[in-house]
């Protein structure tokens, strides 16, 4: 049988990341977010390390299908580094992306990109997201503490 | 023998998705309708829709008709003593929530204990945690067999003389056990508490008898045995109903209303407060007469043969984990699995894509998950309609599967 309409999902560069994750474990001193998919069982443990305004390191632990996990993995690798605000605008661009509207591509999405795919299977979608609702929940916990 | 006509009774099922045919496995979710429940309930609608016991117009009286006359033809299907003990419900989940808090609330004390298993579905846990919170009971869980199966000793070890509740499911959704219900509820009686049966994947696929059973309460839904959603019921023992307290008030279910008190109509009515589900239940009637005429011990004996047929086709392939009880005479008609190395949202959208349909996920059973030290499978689920073409298209897909996720990356 052909794969074309599989391939529109599972890029070779989303199982790459689900097969090496990067930035896979757990930080120490650090925010924790500990989110889950309550319909499928997809768990994600996250910790964030945030300061001067700035996510300074990002690692993530859980359990899911190829798409919840390199989903997290590639959120991890984009958000490192960057100021709060920027990884709240990547998030709002992934979640327009997910709903299949027009996203602001000015940014280089890098690894990203690759999950546009996902937006043509309504059932998945929750699981490309999960990782990025964790992370937006971290760095709201630690802008308000 | 379940001839392969029957499908033909399934208009959903003759459509293509994804360019290819239907395959529909996933009926312990929820089963299809054959056209005669499609039928009845458009007749329904077109000509006897009227609220019931209270018009004296003709319409009146036939929707009445219509709606007493389903609940005898569940009384029969279930073989209970009398129709006062059929009460129409939404579903499994509702009818368990009225038992935990009509029953449990005023007989459930501080200390009691109320049993379960590990492999409740959700519907038979949560209700009675609740009440076990809020009476300050203690709620203890029988420890399953290596195979997915209960014995009757550790049922045994765990009910004592203070457990009020021994709630269990008479067919397992995920493992497809089916439990020794009527040696349990002998257990329940003889340490003086009541037998609760949450029948939701029996009452599709087997011959309910609840007196031979003799538990107290049994609770089943109509979506999945061809009926439509909303409808479910509660059977319950007449001497038990009528000491218990509606947990739902207002229209219908009254007899006298005063400016400050009220009385209950009698059984079955004082627990069907406001509109009944009427259509629903003409259409789990006609459902009913679905299933007898295929004959309920043809339907079981198919599944059987499905589930035997299935097992053997799965064990061919490399890295299948199949969870439950390998003799598929222990089992109803579904088979839970894993795919070495590949998640089964992963195995279940590869399905999907060649038209297969599965369930994947937790199957609202985190516990027994917990237990089976998975955090997720995937469920193939038959019924009347499958045959064994579907299964060996599911063994193909599962084939591609493998080959996709082990081979393209």
């Amino acid at each position: 049988m052909s794969f074309n309409n599989l391939d529109q999902l599972y890029r070779t560069v989303i199982m790459d990341h689900y097969k090496k994750p990067r930035n896979k474990g757990a930080l120490e001193d650090s925010v924790t977010i500990d989110m889950n998919n309550p319909t499928c069982g997809d768990r994600i443990h996250l910790t964030l390390q945030v300061s001067d305004g700035v996510v300074q390191d990002a690692k993530f632990d859980g359990e899911g299908c190829s798409i919840s996990m390199a989903s997290a993995s590639m959120m991890t690798q984009a958000v490192k580094g960057k100021p709060v605000d920027e990884a709240l605008k990547l998030s709002t661009i992934f979640s327009d992306m997910m709903l299949g509207k027009e996203y602001d591509d000015s940014i280089d999405l890098g690894d990203i990109e690759a999950l546009s795919g996902v937006a043509k299977f309504p059932a998945r979608i929750k699981c490309a997201t999960l990782a990025w609702k964790a992370m937006e929940k971290g760095v709201e916990n630690e802008s308000h503490s | 023998m379940i001839s392969k006509d029957i499908r033909s009774y399934f208009p959903i099922l003759n459509q293509e998705v994804n360019g290819n045919p239907l395959v529909y496995l996933d009926s312990a979710a929820t089963s299809q309708k054959p056209v005669q429940v499609i039928e009845a309930l458009k007749k329904y609608y077109e000509f006897d829709n009227s609220n019931v016991h209270r018009g004296v117009h003709t319409l009146g009286n036939r929707a009445t008709e219509s709606y007493e006359g389903a609940r005898e033809k569940v009384r029969n299907f279930i073989s209970a003593k009398s129709t006062q003990e059929i009460i129409f419900m939404r579903g499994t989940t509702t009818a368990i929530n009225t038992v935990a808090q009509s029953y449990g609330g005023a007989n459930v004390e501080e200390g009691d204990e109320i049993v379960i298993t590990y492999m409740e579905h959700h519907s038979n846990i949560i209700p009675w945690q609740q009440l076990a919170k809020q009476k300050g009971a203690v709620l203890k869980y029988v420890d399953l067999e290596e195979d997915g199966t209960l014995s009757l000793e550790k049922v045994r070890a765990t009910v004592t003389p203070r457990t009020k509740i021994v709630s269990i499911m008479y067919v397992s959704n995920v493992l497809g056990t089916m439990n020794p219900i009527k040696e349990i509820a002998q257990i329940a009686h003889e340490n003086g508490a009541i037998m609760v049966v949450d029948g939701a994947q029996a009452a599709p696929h087997l011959r309910i008898d609840v007196q031979d059973l003799d538990c107290d309460f049994f609770a089943f839904s109509g979506h999945k045995m061809c009926g439509p959603t909303g409808i479910g019921v509660l059977y319950g023992k007449k001497e038990l109903l009528e000491q218990m307290k509606p947990i739902e008030f207002g229209g219908e279910m009254i007899d006298f209303v005063g400016l400050y008190d009220s009385t209950w109509k009698e059984l079955p009515w004082k627990f069907e407060g406001g509109t009944p589900i009427i259509a629903g239940a003409v259409g789990l009637a006609a459902a009913i007469d679905f299933l007898e005429e295929i004959g309920l011990d043809e339907i079981e004996k198919h599944e059987h043969k499905l589930a035997a047929y299935a097992m053997e086709r799965m064990s061919t392939i490399n890295g299948l984990t199949m969870y439950g009880p390998k003799d598929p005479e222990k089992r109803a008609g579904l088979v839970t699995f894993n795919l070495d190395d590949v998640h089964p949202h992963d195995v279940a959208t590869v399905l999907d894509m060649s038209g297969i349909a599965v369930r994947a996920g937790h199957h609202c059973a985190q516990p027994l998950m917990k237990w089976l030290q998975v955090s997720a499978t995937a469920r193939a689920s038959f019924y009347v309609y499958n045959s064994e073409e579907d299964i060996d298209r599911l063994v193909a897909g599962l084939n591609t599967a493998k080959e996709y996720f082990n081979d393209v990356f």
